[in-house]
């Protein structure tokens, strides 16, 4: 909402303030300040000066020589360009040195070799349009004579001959201060706001003219859905004499950023802005039947807005008709086919009050929001509608713009009853922790225009948002000042406070893997559905049922992700497309899974991993991977993990991705990217990714450590390699030597693997460390070599690897 | 034969004095099993029984000279190939450490953790509740009934009619009414998504941090002292905290919060656009709709909740001046927290 100080005038007298102070005060009791503007600031030095003389520029065929009487006694001279100009034309002008809107700089030179001590001016050079001053012309001087300026005080400065100079502050009003998107509601908060006095006077009723034509003669207004439209005042103007309006009307609606059209319709909006009042005019001449009907449209019904756009309603839309035709929908906007126009005779003003839900949702769903619609759908004062009319009627007599036929129609068929409430001083001291008089708060609430009478307040109409306690304290509190609230400390039984075990599992979990040298990423919820595709999910996967947005920003981002991967891969690309080497991402992120529908989805946690490196070896990006996984379930606690292969996802290099599995659960997979599926993704080099449910670790990990008595015996070492198939894996070898061995058994570790042509083709060795230890004694050496027989025996029978001799 | 010894030992501790002394040669020469001194020692039983006893003497004191020396040179040798050594294996101290792989935590989850510990040091519990939320709780038990005007300022994405990604966290208000009963004093951070594009300021998901205290008598200053503790813990103890009037549909009275630059303590600089105060978050008395519809007496109870955004914070403490930076994940930019 953009204020017109000089507007506010007509209210408050706030002159002794000054603009700066102005907004900080305004914002500190609840009108929050966007900025202000001082109008033609920038305007300077240009004045009011009549031409005495013009003669023709001899080295030009265009130019023109004036002289300008500007008061000063001496005649200054111009050349100009503008074939408008006459003797005896008033024109603005800029006398050099002078400035002009855009920091445009006038200065004294010669045009073609003759001195020119200044410009005349354009409106377009004033800033102005043709809206703002009609009868003038877009190229060429603004005459002031055209404009009904002739008499314009010579030397004067033009600002104040236009009217120009305003300050404008614009304000951020709140939703549920409808009240204050007019003049007369910040008015009301400026006088509260800085103890001035309130001046609204009651517009003037227009006298009667008991000529026998009365309202009736012409209208007829029927509410059919006063659910809807709770109230509808009407008047008619006859005679109408369609004109521009005065320029002190113009300039007050430019400075509320509002375009003067017409008499008529700039009253509509002038009674709107100051009284927050949106009002329609409708040609009567145009309304079938004599009749105003408010009623919802029929489907499918057509109608044409002022703006020429052809909308097709619904059922749902409020909309004003008569006898044949929607002529406006309601509270947003009229219909062409009724507009005021040049030829309009007579009048019908339109003051309604309509339920801003419907004006929302009709608007909202036809697109359109109008400076009506976006008050309507706040709520506004049902009471407000006839003193709105009223002062329609005495701009139209001040304007001389028409005769006010007899009569008003207001049909109101549930008149608001005033909400009354009680005025609780104690609670609302101990609510906000402060200590005021009951008389201090009664006196703030009086200025604000609520009645106060033995502890009872009436709330007044345009205040809807104003039902208890709680409202009341905040109406005090605004103009009483939030900032003189003291802090005190929370009081009252101590909480203990803190994380639960899972959001402490959650923190282990960071910290482990930043112990491990990766970064932690963030990355968005929703993807695009074409990501499974670029993760080549199978097409019958589950994951591809996704939670889908209805009203996404665009694809990319319309569903909920069922899985990090691909949000992974994107950020890996990232990195890669800036060339950072050896990247290692992780991602605490959540996946969505869908459960029935109109049920809210599973948020399920995922831990993710992702990195990328070069190979010094094949296999070795894939086992650091394993490695970090390994290290991440050991510092978690998380026992007795199991690694099966898994070559049936597509995401994963069929031979380098497994499954892991804790108690013969799945908790996640793990495995380096296809090279098909990488293919998709910009990255240069071998990326492996990890997908681990955050679930299912918390579940399975060991609350506390447990502490596992020292041994007290030595150990004793033997070392054996195994030739055995390819397909053999060291994972049922070791296995099987644990199983073999027994108790003794306290480790079996790989440590090294080997294929050449001394092993033969589809072979390979493998090595083992295996450490045998007793609890109780130290072990003899008949006793290990009796536990490497029974192992070798084993591995040969059930894994066919043989010792390698 | 006592010449014979003496001499032995002159040319024993001679050969030991040598520079380059090859000491288990000379003890072998010397003190072996067939070394001169064990010679010498074998052709006692010659002697008389006079002799035995003084030549044994010397033939001891000998052998004991000969190791002492050997001893000794062989402690003086090792130091010496110590001292080489140590000089050879000189390194320059200035060449860079080996480099060790550090993992760096994401600043947004940083700072949530920061302002976690903040209020955990309060008292408060953090809870969670989900993304994807119930129309209800976003909403309706927030005081926004359907076609509240309200509700054109937040750019919902909805998964159906009733069903949306939630756009404030304020959402757990209602959950948390529902679970638990006063005193109630809890944070809950998490992700909110509104329908923004995005640009260096606006991301259509962020995090933010809701905070709900709800007990008997609990009062607008306690808010202000609860939120002035925060920023003074967050920004350092001389912070200030300033309320400005506001609305929300779910508080009230309600206020914006600004604190006192950081930067430059208020006189006005870059980070504060000149203004000496910088708004962090939105707060305000929880309304007594809202307390009602989560099943708590507003006439017995009373409360307050305040809603921060957490990329806000992150971005002024560390001067981050792009929001993509925070969810592109680059990790020369994530390395830097």
């Amino acid at each position: 909402m953009k204020l017109s100080m000089k507007w506010l005038a007509d209210f408050t007298d706030v002159s002794d303030v000054n603009i700066k102070e102005y907004c900080d005060r305004m914002t500190d009791t609840g009108s929050k300040v966007e900025g202000y503007e001082t109008l033609a600031e920038d305007i300077e030095n240009v004045v009011v000066g009549k031409i005495t003389k013009i003669t023709k520029h001899e080295n030009s065929d265009h130019l023109q020589i004036c002289m300008l009487d500007c008061g000063t006694g001496e005649e200054i001279q111009i050349v100009t360009g503008a074939q408008n100009v006459f003797e005896g034309a008033v024109v603005p002008v800029a006398k050099a040195p002078a400035n002009l809107p855009g920091g445009v700089r006038i200065k004294a030179g010669k045009l073609r070799g003759v001195e020119s001590n200044g410009m005349l001016c354009s409106i377009a050079e004033l800033g102005l349009t043709l809206h703002d001053m009609p009868g003038a012309i877009e190229d060429g001087i603004l005459i002031l004579n055209d404009v009904g300026l002739a008499d314009a005080p010579i030397g004067a400065d033009v600002r104040d001959v236009l009217m120009l100079k305003d300050d404008v502050v614009e304000f951020e009003i709140t939703s549920n201060r409808p009240d204050c998107l007019s003049v007369i509601g910040l008015a009301r908060e400026s006088a509260v706001s800085f103890g001035k006095a309130l001046n609204v006077p009651t517009p003037k009723k227009p006298a009667a003219k008991n000529d026998g034509d009365k309202i009736e003669n012409y209208l007829n207004v029927e509410i059919r859905e006063s659910e809807l439209c709770y109230r509808y005042s009407a008047r008619v103007v006859k005679n109408v004499k369609i004109a521009p309006s005065p320029l002190w009307l113009r300039m007050r609606l430019r400075a509320a950023g509002v375009r003067p059209i017409n008499n008529i319709v700039d009253i509509t909006n002038y009674v709107m802005l100051e009284y927050g009042q949106p009002m329609h005019a409708f040609d009567y001449a145009c309304l079938d039947g004599s009749r105003i009907i408010v009623r919802c449209a029929e489907k499918d019904e057509k109608f044409v807005s002022l703006d020429s756009i052809p909308h097709t309603l619904d059922d749902s839309m409020l909309v004003i008709a008569d006898a044949k035709k929607p002529v406006a929908l309601a509270g947003v906007m009229g219909g062409e086919n009724s507009e005021i126009t040049d030829e309009t005779k007579t009048v019908v003003f339109e003051s309604a009050m309509f339920k801003g839900a419907s004006v929302r949702v009709s608007g909202k769903k036809l697109g359109m929001r109008t400076e009506s619609s976006s008050r309507f759908e706040k709520g506004l004062d049902r009471e407000n509608t006839m003193a709105a009319l009223d002062r329609a009627c005495e701009l139209v007599e001040l304007l001389g713009a028409g005769e006010i036929v007899d009569g008003t129609i207001d049909e109101y068929p549930a008149p608001a009853t005033p909400y009354k409430m009680e005025l609780e001083a104690e609670r609302i001291n101990a609510f906000l922790g402060v200590h005021l008089t009951e008389e201090y708060m009664a006196e703030i609430l009086k200025t604000l225009d609520f009645k106060v009478e033995d502890k009872m307040l009436t709330v007044p109409s345009f205040r809807d948002d104003v039902r208890c306690m709680s409202d009341v304290a905040e109406e005090v509190l605004r103009i009483y000042g939030y900032t003189k609230i003291e802090s005190a400390p929370l009081m009252g039984v101590t909480t203990q406070g803190g994380r639960t075990a899972r959001q402490q599992f959650e923190l282990s979990i960071r910290d482990a893997l930043v112990g491990m040298g990766l970064c932690e990423a963030e990355t968005f919820s929703f993807i695009s559905p074409k990501f499974y595709d670029k993760i080549r999910m199978a097409e019958d996967d589950p994951r591809r049922v996704s939670v889908v947005i209805s009203n996404p920003l665009g694809e990319d981002t319309s569903v909920m992700r069922t899985t990090a991967i691909p949000s992974m891969l994107k950020i890996l690309e990232n990195n890669a497309a800036v060339k950072n080497a050896n990247v290692k991402l992780f991602e605490l992120g959540n996946v969505y899974l869908p459960t029935e529908a109109d049920k809210l989805p599973v948020e399920a946690r995922r831990v993710v991993i992702g990195a990328y490196q070069s190979e010094a070896k094949s296999g070795d990006a894939f086992y650091a991977m394993k490695g970090c996984i390994e290290a991440l379930l050991d510092t978690l606690r998380v026992k007795g993990a199991e690694y099966t292969a898994c070559t049936d996802d597509n995401a994963f290099h069929p031979g380098r991705c497994a499954v892991i599995t804790v108690n013969g659960e799945k908790i996640g997979v793990f495995g380096q990217i296809h090279p098909l599926t990488i293919a998709n993704y910009n990255i240069d080099a071998v990326t492996c990714v990890a997908e681990i449910d955050f679930e299912a670790l918390f579940a399975a990990h060991e609350v506390m450590p447990e502490y596992t008595q020292l041994p007290k015996y030595p150990a004793l070492e033997r070392d054996f390699s195994f030739v055995c198939d390819e397909e053999q894996t060291v994972g049922v070898l070791s296995s099987c030597m644990k199983k073999a061995g027994g108790a003794l058994v306290e480790s079996v570790s790989l440590f090294d693997i080997y294929r050449g042509p001394q092993i033969g083709e589809g072979k390979k060795s493998v090595s083992f460390a295996v450490m045998l230890r007793a609890a109780d004694r130290t072990l003899t050496d008949e006793e290990a070599d009796g536990a490497v027989k029974k192992i070798l025996k084993k591995l040969e029978s059930d894994c066919g690897a043989v010792l390698r001799s | 034969m006592k010449e014979t010894l003496l001499k032995i030992r002159e040319d024993a501790l001679s050969a030991i004095s040598a520079p380059d002394a090859d000491l288990e040669a000379i003890r072998i020469r010397y003190l072996g099993k067939k070394g001169e001194l064990t010679a010498v020692l074998r052709g006692m039983g010659q002697l008389t029984a006079e002799e035995r006893p003084v030549i044994g003497q010397i033939a001891n004191e000998v052998r004991e000279a000969i190791e002492k020396e050997l001893g000794a040179k062989a402690e003086a040798q090792k130091a010496e190939a110590l001292n080489k050594s140590l000089i050879a294996e000189k390194l320059d101290v200035t060449v860079p450490g080996t480099a060790v792989n550090v993992g760096h935590v994401h600043p947004i989850a940083r700072i949530q953790r920061e302002m976690e510990e903040i209020f955990i040091g309060m008292g408060f519990d953090i809870v969670e509740g989900p993304e994807i939320e119930y129309d209800y709780y976003n909403f309706q038990a927030l005081n926004i009934p359907p076609d509240h005007p309200a509700r054109d300022t937040q750019d919902t994405f909805y998964i159906s009619e009733n069903i949306l990604l939630r756009t404030q966290t304020s959402s757990v208000q209602a959950r948390t009414m529902e679970t638990r009963k006063p005193p109630i004093r809890i944070v809950s951070p998490g992700r909110v998504y509104r329908s923004d594009a995005v640009d260096a300021t606006h991301s259509p998901l962020f995090h933010q941090m809701e905070g709900l205290v709800i007990d008997r008598g609990v009062t607008m200053g306690n808010l202000k002292g609860a939120l002035e503790m925060f920023a003074q813990t967050m920004f350092g103890a001389d912070t200030r905290v300033r309320f400005r009037p506001h609305h929300f549909p779910f508080t009230e009275p309600s206020a914006e919060v600004d604190v006192s630059c950081f930067a430059c303590g208020g006189k006005g600089c870059r980070l504060c656009k000149g203004e000496g105060w910088i708004e962090i978050l939105g707060a305000g008395m929880v309304h007594p709709n809202v307390l009602t519809m989560g099943g708590i007496d507003p006439n017995e109870y009373s409360g307050f909740a305040f809603g921060m955004g957490i990329e806000r914070i992150a971005m002024l403490k560390y001067h981050i001046d792009d929001m993509r930076h925070l969810y592109e994940n680059d990790v020369r930019f994530l390395k830097q927290f």
